[in-house]
């Protein structure tokens, strides 16, 4: 009678959904994608990140994370905290100002943008009247000063953003006190940098671009000192004690000048081109700290000679006869320096040096011999390598958690110990509820392992699999090694390498055994490994196999790569997972799928030829089944006619990028042609519709056949102990499903344990089942008697799930793109179907059972499907009667990588790429969800460590 | 005269042999004859090659009729041409034998393989202006041989006219399915893929769709070409104003969705290899009692044609000298797999 209840009419049922399914998108893991500005606060110490796509992130002690987006999406330009307050400004390109607040709501602090403001000019004037170029937050916390193009200096109100006009500091009023012989009006334009007094609240200086730095007094109005650059200004810097400032230059030169109380024109005391004498590249920002020994830190960025490492991003640290110049992979975005913010201190006694460069954060620890890198606990760059492939795994046992943390932290050794130097704000999240791993395979060849319980994505420990084979690089060859007299004194920092050996490494598919600890990986030139945890360093040799997917098939040539050469003899292994045996898949296609079953010591792997099983106990192949279609050309040839497409569509895409960029781009400023724009972007909008009526989008409308190219490429590997033959007796069997919609199904003759090494492991062909709509298997799963999906392995030998139930009649059910189908077992018949594209139009492209848990009743959970489309939606589908719970919109339908890159967990989460370094997670689950929970208070403002005086006489004095 | 003899369904053999055992259970080892069946529609259809045969035999409901006529007294017009009529006259989807028509027959040629392969269905439910056309695909000879592309109709609301974004058939592959039927021809507006409205959805959704449904395919159109629409004098008296698109029926999805539920099951049927290596379909494991039930109908139907127009056919038959007429039957061990039930609801 129950196949007769319609869903959705079922009060009970309804009820029971709300408190099992939820949909959120919880944390972004990750660096951000496109980073373009960045801030520090000393005084709540916490980071802020700004991108291009218009997002702010606030970083502070592990698990202190706050996100907010600009509705414009325009680049974030700077960043700039309101001293010892929970705000910030940020100016984007569009020359807004975006004034955002952090408030505790419901016990936790949330981020949100309270105003906005874009200056305007009196009318009729040019946009670089109000093009601001730097922003000055006073200490006062009531006023913000803005330089613009112009040279205007403007005074807004916070927190209304209202213009004081009678305050404005223009050229004019600066220039009256400075000898005309020296300077003229275009001295004063373009305002580079302003600098409050560290001790005097009522001076600020004011760097011109063309070198003119003034020292102005807000309280008479006037202009106290000039200092006359000869050079064109890039920053400034005041010393900590108010009496000398640092000025750098775009020829690569620093100037220090004394601010004397009788002297009002300086010369300045020192004047340094740091990597001279040839010409050098600009100096766009320095820091000069100051030490109790008396030795100076002068850190800055850039200043390189031109001629010879004009292309490097770097930053350089200078203390006494210690200099060196940190290299970084990408261009540096900022940098700032975190240093005693106690203001009554004497010193400023830098603790670390923190940049943001475009692919990754480094920190820089100042405080210990050699200036070790700090191992940041978030924003770590999951692309230094590109991510070929992912893997979830939950509920790792304490066990094999701390073998792989031990494995990890023999690779950290060069890190500082350095605890995480931003660390405000508190983490008041629960502790995460198991400990999940998330693997990442990447193109270099190499599988990295995070922590992927909480809100910080951690890395735990990186392996790589390149020391098994032959590669150009040796990677004995240290390329960071210099010399003792090198210079200038570049050292390599970082991880981020976007460059492959040989894109034959990247690993494809990951499957962990966590009970076990084994680990199989398989990658793009066909190597599967099999790799067991090791606690120490091991030298051995890796065994050999060859797996011949053609078997007999007759003149076919490969003409893809070739297989990886191998390293001869052994081969020494850090400690972690060291692979002990490699198959090789012939021909070396890309490996598509992939299965280990650690009880019966058997790995499976598929290509686009067939699939094998290999005995990892014995080392010996068991089988090799050839699944491709004689007419099939295109798989056997290699992925060479398939270069020709891929290039097309790259081309096609970026082309469609292009002409976004040019769609969305804004003129700086343009308030006074803003009907021009619209008349372009009308006129562009038309063309683009012109074009598309010129060649409008076909798709052909025809049936899959057996002789479509691919048909027998490998998509999904199943090992299940089930019926396969006859309902009385169960046996170890594998399951393959191929991109034509074909089902084989093996039948596996284990010996027992103790004559595990003496007898050889059958497999025999039991059943072949071909889809009738031909569509791709994704995915095979067998339930039990109970209709709850078979457990893992080991997984019941560790007591950590029920037996299955092996009375009653096992059910098959076979994902296809198109369909839900399940079959009975062992004689296959159909029993139900839920049929997706005939009905919707849309495709499965992910799917895993996922056990959810109420979260009314602690004793209450069952297992569904969670299944994403093509289109982006996630649905979950109720088991064993296949029908549709829910549906969530999820990842948009263009973002193809979005939709390739996502991973379900075993309970009701997943992650997917939102750019190629940062993970969005989301949670179905009402049960398990991993989102920031956090408080920023604000820090008690003490006598002893602030000091202040308004601008405004009326203004309360903190003394 | 009439023989009555078994077979077994599961291993019908080839047609070479099944000739040759109709000739020897005739007596007739030298004369040339020509084989047709009554397939459960009441049609006469000629058995010449191992397709038609093996189709023949999986339709016995357990009886399968098989006549036999002299080859040089055949009478052609008996074969084949029910599919033309039905074309022709939608209405006439109530089964009657063309043979009934007195009519100059042309013999183009003996229909080698003999099957639908499109058919405008559903004209009572649907207005005028639109035609739902079914494409039957048979294994992979022939390709469906149509593409659609993004578009734009203009539409009848309430607030005037207004353009909306569609989906239309911008190219027929010449020799395809589509183009031979001449039902569906370039900038047709598509408005339903099986019973579900396109309006909405992506280009891929709909592509997705229709090859997914490819089997059976049933698209509703609304033709570019709207001078060869049937006036059909029926529905002019009280329904004539429900010809703007905007008006379909609602219900008539919901219809098609229902008849489709049991139409489609019969060409999904997925084939299995047990490892003794012999093709199968797979049965369906609903529970038997209902599968019984249903083939107690089809009997029942059968019945009814029989009563309906096979005497006549039989007479016409007996016309023709030497003209055999028998039953015979396939055993029942495959009953309970039945294997196509689907087509019960066409009738």
């Amino acid at each position: 009678m129950r196949r007769f209840l319609r869903p959705g009419h079922d009060p009970v049922r309804e009820r029971l959904k709300r408190d099992l399914f939820q949909f959120n998108k919880t944390v972004e893991h990750g660096f951000p994608h496109q980073p373009s500005a960045l801030g520090y606060s000393p005084f709540l110490r916490l980071m802020a990140i700004g991108t291009r796509s218009g997002a702010i992130k606030l970083y502070g002690a592990p698990g202190v994370e706050f996100m907010g987006l600009h509705e414009e999406n325009n680049t974030v330009m700077q960043i700039h905290f309101i001293p010892d307050q929970c705000q910030l400004v940020t100016l984007l390109d569009d020359n807004s100002l975006h004034l955002w607040s952090l408030k505790q709501h419901g016990g936790t602090s949330e981020l949100c943008e309270e105003h906005r403001f874009t200056l305007k000019g009196p009318p009729g004037s040019p946009p670089s009247a109000t093009q601001v170029t730097a922003v000055l937050p006073h200490s006062s916390r009531e006023v913000l000063y803005l330089g613009t193009e112009s040279g205007n200096i403007f005074v807004v109100e916070l927190p209304s953003f209202r213009v004081l006009e009678d305050r404005t500091i223009t050229p004019e009023a600066v220039l009256q006190r400075i000898p005309e012989d020296n300077c003229n009006r275009r001295s004063c334009e373009l305002v580079e940098a302003l600098r409050e007094h560290p001790k005097n609240p009522d001076q600020i200086l004011i760097g011109y671009s063309r070198g003119l730095i003034v020292l102005w007094d807000l309280q008479n109005n006037k202009a106290t000192h000039h200092f006359l650059g000869s050079q064109q200004l890039e920053n400034l810097y005041w010393q900590r004690d108010g009496n000398k400032f640092i000025s750098c230059h775009y020829d690569g030169s620093y100037t220090q000048w004394p601010v004397s109380s009788d002297n009002r024109q300086s010369e300045p005391l020192e004047n340094t081109v740091p990597y001279g004498p040839f010409p050098c590249k600009a100096i766009s920002k320095i820091y000069w700290q100051t030490t109790k020994n008396g030795l100076p830190y002068i850190i800055f960025q850039g200043g390189m000679p031109r001629a010879s490492y004009g292309d490097r991003h770097s930053i350089s640290v200078i203390h006494g006869s210690q200099q060196t110049a940190f290299d970084f992979t990408s261009r540096v975005i900022d940098f700032f320096i975190i240093f005693s913010s106690d203001l009554a201190a004497e010193f400023d006694d830098p603790s670390a040096l923190v940049v943001l460069a475009e692919e990754e954060l480094v920190v820089i620890d100042l405080k210990s011999a050699g200036w070790p890198a700090v191992h940041p606990p978030y924003l770590a760059s999951l692309h230094c390598s590109a991510i070929t492939c992912s893997h979830h795994v939950s509920n790792i046992p304490l066990k094999l958690w701390e073998r792989i943390i031990s494995a990890g932290s023999k690779q950290n050794i060069h890190y500082s110990t350095m605890p995480w130097p931003i660390d405000g704000g508190t983490n008041i999240a629960p502790d995460p509820p198991q400990r999940d791993l998330l693997l990442t395979g990447h193109e270099d060849g190499t599988v990295r392992f995070w922590d992927a319980s909480g809100v910080c994505l951690h890395l735990l420990y990186k392996l790589s699999t390149v020391r098994v084979f032959l590669t150009d690089a040796d990677p004995n060859d240290n390329m960071n090694t210099l010399g003792e007299d090198e210079w200038p004194p570049l050292r390599k920092v970082g991880t981020f390498d976007p460059y492959s050996d040989d894109p034959r490494l990247g690993i494809q598919k990951i499957y962990l055994c966590k009970y076990s600890g084994y680990l199989a990986v398989a990658g793009t030139a066909g190597q599967v490994l099999v790799m067991e945890l090791n606690d120490e360093d091991a030298e051995h040799v890796v065994d050999h196999a060859e797996a011949d997917l053609l078997q007999d098939q007759e003149g076919y040539r490969w003409k893809g790569h070739e297989k990886l050469k191998t390293r001869d003899g052994p081969v020494r292994f850090e400690a972690g997972f060291q692979p002990f045996v490699l198959v090789q898949c012939q021909p070396p296609a890309v490996v598509t799928s992939l299965a280990l079953h650690s009880e019966w010591k058997l790995v499976a792997f598929g290509t686009s030829h067939g699939f094998g099983l290999f005995d990892h106990q014995q080392k010996r192949l068991v089988f090799v089944k050839c699944t491709l279609h004689p007419s099939d050309q295109l798989a056997l040839e290699g992925p060479l006619s398939r270069v020709k497409s891929l290039k097309k569509s790259l081309r096609q895409s970026f082309r469609r990028i292009r002409r976004s960029r040019v769609s969305s781009r804004k003129r700086r400023g343009g308030g006074g042609n803003a009907s021009e724009v619209q008349e372009a972007n009308a006129k562009f909008d038309q063309d683009t519709l012109q074009e598309m009526e010129l060649a409008p989008v076909q798709r052909k409308i025809e049936a899959r056949s057996a002789e479509d190219s691919f048909t027998g490429f490998v998509r999904t590997l199943y090992f299940a102990d089930t019926f396969l033959r006859d309902s009385s007796r169960h046996c170890p069997s594998l399951w393959a499903g191929t991109n034509g919609g074909t089902v084989y199904a093996f039948c596996l003759r284990v010996p027992p344990a103790e004559r595990r090494m003496d007898e050889p492991v059958r497999a025999e062909q039991a059943k072949e089942i071909q889809l009738m709509h031909r569509a791709p298997v994704v995915g095979i799963l067998v339930l039990d008697g109970h209709s709850t999906p078979l457990p893992e392995p080991l997984e019941v030998a560790h007591d950590l799930s029920k037996s299955p139930d092996m009375q009653g009649s096992h059910q098959l059910l076979v994902v296809s793109e198109e369909q839900f189908k399940v079959f009975t077992l062992p004689k296959v018949s159909s029993k139900l179907k839920l049929k997706l594209t005939a009905l919707e139009g849309c495709r499965v492209r992910k799917v895993t059972v996922a056990n959810f848990g109420s979260c009314k009743t602690d004793d209450y959970s069952e297992n569904d499907l969670a299944v994403l489309t093509n289109l982006g939606d996630i649905q979950i589908i109720s088991l064993p009667f296949l029908k549709l719970q829910i549906r969530y919109p999820c990842i948009r339908k263009e973002d193809v990588s979005g939709i390739a890159s996502c991973v379900f967990t075993k309970y009701g989460q997943g992650f997917y790429l939102i750019s190629p370094s940062e993970f969005e997670r989301f949670s179905l689950s009402t049960k398990w969800l991993v989102e920031p929970r956090c408080i920023v208070d604000m820090p008690e403002v003490t006598s002893n460590n602030h000091v202040h005086k308004s601008g405004t006489e009326n203004a309360a004095r903190i003394s | 005269e009439f023989r009555r003899f078994s077979l077994e369904r599961s291993k019908p053999g080839k047609f070479e042999e099944f000739y040759g055992l109709l000739q020897h259970v005739h007596k007739i080892p030298n004369v040339d004859v020509l084989v047709g069946y009554t397939d459960i529609h009441g049609d006469l259809l000629p058995i010449n090659n191992d397709d038609n045969y093996h189709k023949a035999v999986s339709t016995a409901n357990p009886l399968l009729r098989i006549f036999i006529q002299r080859k040089e007294d055949a009478d052609y017009s008996a074969f084949g041409t029910d599919t033309m009529t039905r074309k022709k006259n939608v209405l006439s989807n109530v089964l009657r034998p063309d043979n009934h028509k007195k009519k100059p027959h042309i013999v183009i040629s003996m229909p080698q393989d003999f099957r639908p392969v499109s058919s405008i269905i559903d004209v009572d439910i649907l207005p005028e202006t639109h035609r739902r056309v079914r494409l039957y695909k048979y294994g992979t000879d022939k390709p469906l041989g149509f593409y659609i592309r993004d578009g734009s109709s203009v539409r009848v609301t309430p607030h005037g006219l207004e353009k909306v974004p569609g989906i239309f058939i911008s190219r027929l592959v010449p020799g395809g399915l589509a183009q031979s039927t001449g039902l569906l021809a370039v900038n047709d507006e598509v408005l339903e893929v099986n019973g579900i409205e396109v309006s909405g959805k992506s280009l891929d959704q709909v592509t997705d769709m229709m090859i997914a449904n490819s089997r059976n395919l049933i698209i509703t159109v609304r033709p570019a070409n709207q001078r060869n629409n049937v006036v059909r004098n029926s529905r002019t008296s009280g329904s004539s104003g429900q010809s703007t698109e905007s008006s379909l029926p609602s219900s008539a999805p919901n219809i098609l969705g229902s008849l489709l539920q049991g139409e489609e099951e019969s060409d999904e049927e997925d084939i299995i290899i047990e490892d003794s290596g012999e093709p199968q379909q797979i049965p369906k494991a609903a529970p038997t009692s209902e599968s019984i039930e249903s083939l107690s109908q089809i009997e029942l139907l059968h019945e009814s044609t029989q009563n309906g127009f096979l005497p006549s056919s039989e007479m016409n038959l007996n016309h023709s000298a030497g003209s055999i007429n028998m039953e015979y039957e396939v055993p029942e061990p495959g009953r309970k797999s039945l294997e196509e039930d689907g087509t019960i609801i066409t009738l």
